[in-house]
């Protein structure tokens, strides 16, 4: 991205991950408020309704990967017992907590993480976040509470959604006795109303991206992203992405294009390589294709959100994901996600310490190539540990797969 | 009044540098092999002039493509140059050789080896083996040290082997104390290296599946034409090997001087 083509609202964000921090830190010093750590596709809402301010370790371990730093605590964990071949979200953030360092500190000058008064997860994305949170209960000696989610679901069924449904109702009743507070439906529906616009509004700019050419790449979407993991069911995170997708529309209205002289679409499956962000957004830019979608920023849509249905909506939006799928849904959505962005080719990023997501474990990229004849490339990375990665590999491989695409 | 233009390929690997240099109707007329060693533009410069021959001058090279690893390191002032992966200039070299076939091309190289399939005419997909030196030369060379025999001697040891040893590590560094182990069992050095050579065709297995004509190229081939019968076993059918399988990169390179083709 040149200076010309920079999304301006990029400026609007940093003040509004700053201050999202910020009021965390506040919140954590203050003790009439309560901090609640939540796996990014956790029950936030619920945590909301109930006056928790959220925190969100995932977030705080990408900052991490996205600053090259995770390498100095993946071995801290590794020392304590944490396999090198397991989630290094998980290993970084343990990692940087023994060392008593965050990724806070260098980005926005907060020097700890927000101490929990509560932990709850949902194993829809792994069960790695259910084992990350239950060591930090134990150093923090404070309650863990987890939704233990169907995965592999081909269709989701009643059944599917009632157990998740039961066991949020349950994290309700649960809250209502730790925080010595009533439940208030009209909080959560309002919760839920702010997170099902905040859904729909980012669904919304990452469709701008079917245009041609793009106004936004996958790397763009990566950033902007934050609002929708961190602060989705606030009014802040509509309103930022009410601005950002008037911006895109003017892109294309005026033809700024993400990638000059877009000749190349491509699709990015898996998880982002947060250390190579910029290096990899540079290469795809130089080699004029742009990657205009992905499953990954793609996972924080909720479109079944319904205020009117608050614990059978969030048990619905949040088991649906993704990640949480067969192989045969996956594909589906896919074949979809290719058409509808017209792509030229995929590109599936096979994560070493991230098997749950990551899609090249069973055939999916041949199967996938042979049905729609839109070819493929498998990048061999971490999404956080760099010690796998392997730069010039990487680029040949990029190199030469646009290559096949021009048809050289 | 004819065309004495020349078009050189350059392909600047991990290990050796390889020069072809081809004629305005793509006949190869020079060829040369260097050491690639750390300075890559003057591996590139040795290898063009290695190519050229006393009657055949620099100033007839109209276009030069760099490939493989070093390719954009060799800034060769006074010429037009430009640079192509080594996957795509492989597919030349073999759309070139064997025009009418769907192939799969298996190159093994001092560091990656790459499976690249053509059909129709066309390139259709490619892989590289993983982060791991499993499956390439990197693998012969750490045999050949804990040996303590040179490399030049592996292919006809392999040759005289009649019981090779089955090496189970895919790891390099741990094979090479696999190998040390078995040796103090009892084992004979050639059936060690013949064992290290179904290692590294096991592991090419299973990058892709090998169909349609199988072309092997690459140093590790030209050097130890004992593995292409090891193809040949465990395919249960005949492989194809250029002239010139260390070169064959470098050809295709050529033929896209030659054709013109710049990025």
């Amino acid at each position: 991205m040149t200076p010309e083509n920079e999304i301006k609202s990029a400026h609007e964000l940093r003040k509004i991950a700053t201050e999202y921090y910020q009021n965390l830190d506040k919140a954590s010093k203050d003790p009439r408020k309560n901090i609640a750590w939540c796996s990014s596709v956790g029950p936030a809402e619920l945590l909301l309704a109930f006056d928790y301010n959220v925190y969100y370790p995932e977030n705080h371990t990408a900052i991490l990967g996205a600053s090259r730093s995770a390498n100095k605590y993946i071995p801290v964990a590794v020392a304590q017992g944490y396999s090198p071949e397991i989630c290094s979200y998980l290993t970084s953030d343990i990692g940087a907590y023994i060392k008593k360092e965050t990724g806070l500190k260098r980005a926005y000058g907060i020097e700890k993480v927000p101490k929990p008064d509560i932990l709850i997860y949902n194993t829809n994305q792994c069960r790695d976040v259910q084992d990350w949170f239950k060591y930090y209960a134990k150093e923090f000696q404070v309650p863990i509470l987890g939704i233990n989610s169907p995965t592999f679901i081909d269709e989701l069924s009643n059944t599917h959604v009632k157990t998740v449904e039961e066991q949020i109702k349950k994290i309700s009743e649960t809250l209502e006795k730790i925080t010595d507070q009533s439940f208030e439906r009209k909080k959560l529906e309002l919760r839920l109303q702010l997170s099902l616009e905040c859904s729909n509004k980012w669904n919304s700019v990452l469709e701008t991206a079917s245009s041609i050419p793009s106004p936004l790449t996958f790397f763009d979407g990566c950033i902007h992203m934050l609002p929708a993991v961190v602060l989705r069911g606030t009014e802040i995170a509509v309103e930022y992405y009410d601005k950002l997708e008037q911006e895109l529309k003017l892109r294309i209205e005026n033809g700024i294009a993400a990638v000059v002289e877009e000749s190349f679409r491509c699709f990015w499956e898996g998880m982002p390589i947060w250390g190579k962000l910029r290096a990899l957004s540079n290469q795809f830019s130089e080699l004029k294709t742009c990657i205009v979608a992905s499953t990954y920023c793609n996972s924080w849509i909720f479109s079944d959100f319904n205020p009117q249905e608050p614990f059978r909506s969030m048990a619905k939006a949040y088991t649906e994901l993704f990640i949480n799928r067969s192989e045969s849904s996956k594909e589906k959505y896919l074949k979809k996600m290719m058409d509808k962005f017209s792509v030229d080719g995929m590109i599936y990023h096979n994560a070493r310490t991230c098997p749950n997501n990551s899609n090249t474990n069973y055939g999916m990229p041949k199967r996938l190539q042979n049905q729609t004849g839109i070819p493929s490339l498998q990048i061999d990375a971490d999404l956080n540990d760099l010690n796998v990665y392997s730069e010039e590999q990487t680029k040949t491989n990029i190199e030469a797969f646009i290559e096949q695409l021009a048809g050289i | 009044m004819s065309d004495n233009s020349l078009f050189a390929g350059i392909d600047i690997g991990s290990s050796f540098t390889k020069a072809i240099l081809i004629n305005a109707e793509k006949k190869v007329v020079g060829l040369s092999v260097v050491h690639s060693g750390i300075n890559l533009r003057d591996a590139a410069y040795k290898a063009l002039e290695e190519s050229l021959s006393t009657e055949k001058k620099k100033n007839q090279v109209k276009n030069i493509v760099t490939t493989g690893f070093g390719r954009k390191n060799a800034h060769l002032e006074d010429f037009s140059i430009s640079n192509i992966t080594e996957i795509s200039c492989s597919a030349k070299a073999a759309k070139y050789l064997y025009p009418k076939d769907d192939i799969t091309i298996i190159d093994i190289g001092g560091q990656d080896t790459k499976i690249i399939k053509i059909k129709g005419g066309k390139r259709f997909s490619f892989k590289m083996n993983r982060k791991c030196a499993a499956g390439t030369g990197t693998f012969l060379e750490e045999l050949a040290l804990k040996l303590r025999i040179d490399l030049k001697e592996l292919n006809h040891l392999g040759e005289q082997s009649r019981n090779p040893v089955k090496i189970s590590s895919y790891c390099t560094v741990f094979a090479g104390t696999e190998i040390l182990s078995r040796i103090r069992e009892g084992a004979k050095v050639e059936d060690m290296v013949r064992g290290a050579f179904y290692s590294i065709v096991n592991r090419v297995i299973e990058i892709d599946s090998l169909d349609n004509r199988v072309v092997l190229t690459g140093g590790v081939i030209a050097h130890n034409p004992v593995i292409v019968n090891i193809f040949e076993e465990l395919l249960g059918k005949s492989v194809s090997v250029p002239q010139s399988p260390q070169s064959f990169v470098a050809l295709g390179a050529a033929i896209y001087a030659n054709e013109g083709q710049n990025k």
